[in-house]
């Protein structure tokens, strides 16, 4: 039996895709298997195809496969566009009812299990479950067993009230009796079944690692713009940071929502701001500022096509310049790329740390295959006693005195020798203080003189060499380090280059890969 | 040591770099008296300021101050309130930080009905950059980049503010030191977006809205029988074309942001690890 499974439902936005496929990838997480995801989706409400992919194994499982071995398909389209993937012996459920579907042709060697998915759903309750109809007969299919799946229904619809999950698990047994009945050879013969185990898996997407390590981390105040794809993040955190006594701000536009989590950083909590592309574009501007005036702040990037607007919802890597060299003048930063959902949780909380150890602006930067795709992960993955925080040189009324000047001023960016300035929140007697994007003395007072320019100039440039120094940049290394070839990467890809790696060395042993992890960067 | 807070208290050691006779000193000096008046003291108080000539009044006042980038003044402030209920925040800024590169967010600052103040010294022109049209120039009035006039009709911040649901806004001018304290005061005093327009006069770059001018033109609303809770009134007043100062419109039944939102405590303290209860976070996704 193949170690894999490849699963997935297709149709047009609208249909629920997203939400039936994510109710089926955790009925497999909940059995105690590995699930990882994938969405074709398009930037619309409605129309237009739409796909949800599910890979499923026991072992873990970091990217997808170009093969299906059962597909849902609500529309003709759904199978046109996967026919590359199908292969002898795929099984296809549909409604042969629905009247765009009632010449849909089972290409040769495939099993076709037109299964009337409206009309059972309508027996359970409601039309509108038809989706769930098609997973209960993919459970009989597979040999899965359909409680995995009712859990899974009780997740996801218990808080509309008891009746709604019962409605909901009678529609997906009356898909698995469907094909039972109808069906009983092809699914005997069908070669794949869906074993479980008793492990309790996470599922969650790189969004959500995200906002739960901004929570981990102690991050009180989130303003946000939406935009594709780091919408998730602003979702996620709201309501939830509430719970902390944080709070969540949608602002009027990205320009307002970096200086909203400026001022709140200034006031000294942990703040952060997620966007994509264009909204960093608009960012850079206050980006100068986050640094000049020495402000710890996160600005997660969910990188999505570009330029411009670009593909709103498609995959591409292409902020790394943007997130380097970006802005006019020499910025001291730390661009912080994490390469796995799990790692997006754990970087998150390293970008915090960074951000006010050393006072700086902090890219934190992931890409849209990482934000929406789900995986499954052991909980000992966020394991939340290993979260340590680091809030950096504070510095409250009693340690003040040694930082104000002969006439009592606070030395807000004193050029000290690691480069880092004692911090004083506001609210701390005798710290007041002013910040500015202008160049500065270290009292934060505008100057033009030559000597105190470089001395800042070099000030802030310190703190980079020093985090060099008292940071591990190392990146993360895969297989044989003694292989003539390397593959460098960062971002998404991770799982992908993993597996293919492995697939080499069954060819060719003596092959390797290895990678780079996390840039960090200064303009100098 | 609020209590004995004066106002030169929150005057800094730097001698500001306005041009002498600029309405920016009556206006600086009255923000710093409604300050003391209020009983806040420099360590309590967060003032951010944009750019141009009114940018600089972070340097030259003494408190906790963020200088940012232009036209953002506001939701630097917005942050700094929401992070840290306990401060007094002031935003500063001038009619172009204001109504020009930062309308946008002059609207939604209005709009959200923070608890803090917004003083804009309005010139009527670009002094820094050594005088262009600015949004509440006069359609005829000549500038270096509008020879003939900028043939557009002038922003009304009053109106803008009243439409987008003000519930504190204001005009004082700046060389009657003692109302334009007065006013930044109840700015400062009202629940919600204390917003006061000052009649800022730059003495080098406008010849038409002037110390004179308005000391001819200016009515005060307080010796009028204009009522500010009366929001028709209030209209009627801001669009009559006449220039006045006092409190236009002020809602008493004001409910601040904080209030709305439930976002009453200090974000600035945090556990040394991860929230104690933080593994439910992780248990939300089996």
């Amino acid at each position: 039996m193949p170690a894999d499974f490849n699963w997935a439902i297709g149709g047009e936005a609208g249909d629920g895709i997203d939400s039936t496929g994510k109710i089926f990838a955790r009925a497999l997480s909940r059995a105690g298997r590995h699930v990882f995801t994938s969405k074709d989706f398009a930037s619309r409400i409605r129309g237009g195809y739409t796909a949800y992919k599910v890979r499923t194994s026991i072992d873990q499982v970091e990217s997808t496969v170009d093969r299906l071995d059962v597909l849902i398909a609500l529309t003709q389209r759904t199978v046109d566009e996967n026919i590359d993937e199908l292969h002898e012996g795929s099984v296809i459920i549909y409604d042969g009812e629905r009247t765009s579907m009632a010449d849909l042709e089972i290409p040769d060697g495939m099993v076709g299990m037109d299964v009337p998915l409206k009309s059972l759903a309508e027996e359970a309750g409601g039309a509108i479950m038809r989706n769930i109809v098609a997973l209960g007969a993919a459970c009989e299919v597979t040999d899965f067993p359909i409680e995995h799946l009712g859990s899974s229904l009780e997740k996801r619809f218990s808080d509309k009230g008891q009746s709604i999950v019962e409605n909901n698990k009678t529609a997906a047994e009356l898909g698995a009796e469907f094909v039972a009945e109808n069906y009983e050879a092809e699914s005997t013969e069908f070669e794949y079944e869906l074993e479980t185990t008793d492990e309790d898996y996470v599922l969650i997407n790189g969004d959500e690692a995200i906002g739960m390590g901004a929570l981990a981390a102690g991050c009180r105040f989130y303003s946000g713009y939406p935009i594709t794809p780091a919408t998730d993040v602003m979702e996620y955190l709201t309501g939830r940071l509430e719970r902390y006594g944080g709070h969540v701000v949608q602002a009027e536009d990205e320009l307002s929502a970096i200086n909203m989590a400026l001022g709140a950083a200034r006031a000294g909590a942990r703040s952060m701001t997620a966007t994509s592309g264009p909204g960093i574009d608009l960012m850079a501007e206050t980006f100068g500022l986050v640094a000049q005036s020495e402000t710890p702040l996160v600005i997660c990037d969910v990188m999505r096509s570009g330029p411009s607007t670009g593909m709103p919802t498609k995959q591409e890597q292409g902020d790394l310049n943007m997130a380097l060299f970006g802005g006019h003048g020499e910025i001291p930063r730390f661009v912080v790329a994490p390469t796995t959902i799990s790692e997006a949780f754990w970087k998150t909380v390293e970008a915090f740390n960074l951000a006010e150890k050393y006072q700086t602006p902090v890219y934190l930067i992931a890409d849209l295959e990482m934000a929406v795709t789900e995986q499954t992960f052991p909980p000992e993955a966020f394991d939340m006693d290993d979260v340590e925080i680091d809030r950096g040189k504070i510095v409250d009324e009693d340690e003040i005195d040694e930082w104000l000047d002969d006439e009592g001023r606070f030395r807000a960016h004193a050029a000290t020798e690691d480069g880092i300035s004692p911090r004083a929140l506001p609210g701390t007697t005798d710290g007041a203080h002013m910040s500015t994007g202008l160049e500065h003395n270290e009292l934060g007072r505008r100057t033009e003189d030559t000597e105190i320019r470089v001395e800042q100039v070099q000030k802030r440039q310190r703190k980079v060499e020093t985090a060099k120094e008292r940071e591990d940049w190392s990146p993360r290394e895969f297989g044989n380090p003694d292989s003539d070839n390397l593959v460098v990467s960062w971002g998404s890809n991770e799982g992908t280059i993993v597996e293919a790696m492995d697939l080499m060395d069954e060819d060719a042993p003596t092959s390797s890969s290895c990678r780079c992890r996390t840039c960090s960067r200064a303009r100098t | 040591m609020s209590s004995e807070t004066r106002f030169i208290d929150f005057k800094s050691d730097k001698q500001p770099t306005w041009c002498p006779g600029c309405g920016d000193f009556g206006t600086m000096n009255g923000m710093m008296k409604a300050l003391a008046n209020t009983g806040n003291d420099p360590d309590n108080t967060f003032v951010v300021a944009g750019i141009g000539c009114s940018g600089k009044i972070g340097t030259y006042m003494h408190s906790y101050a963020l200088h940012g980038v232009h036209g953002r003044a506001l939701p630097v402030g917005t942050g700094v309130k929401m992070a840290n209920p306990d401060l007094e925040v002031m935003v500063a800024g001038g009619d172009g930080d204001g109504y020009s590169i930062g309308s946008g967010h002059f609207i939604h600052a209005v709009r959200r009905n923070v608890d803090m103040s917004y003083v804009v010294m309005d010139n009527r022109i670009y002094g820094l950059t050594k005088g262009q049209a600015s949004p509440t120039s006069r359609e005829d009035f000549e500038t270096s980049t509008t020879p003939d006039g900028p043939k557009q009709p002038p922003v009304n911040p009053l109106a803008l503010a009243l439409s987008a649901g003000g519930t504190f806004i204001a005009q004082s001018f700046a060389s009657d030191s003692q109302r334009h304290a007065e006013l930044v005061q109840e700015a400062i005093e009202h629940d919600g977006f204390g917003f006061v327009n000052v009649f800022s006069p730059c003495v080098t770059f406008n010849d038409t809205d002037t110390y004179d001018y308005f000391r001819d033109n200016l009515t005060d609303l307080a010796e009028t029988d204009h009522d500010p809770s009366d929001r028709d009134a209030a209209t009627d007043r801001i669009m009559d074309g006449n220039e006045y100062q006092g409190i236009l419109y002020q809602n008493e039944d004001s409910v601040p942001y904080h209030e709305a939102h439930g976002v009453t405590e200090d974000m600035t303290d945090i556990p040394d690890g991860a929230p104690e209860n933080a593994t439910d976070l992780v248990r939300e996704f089996y």
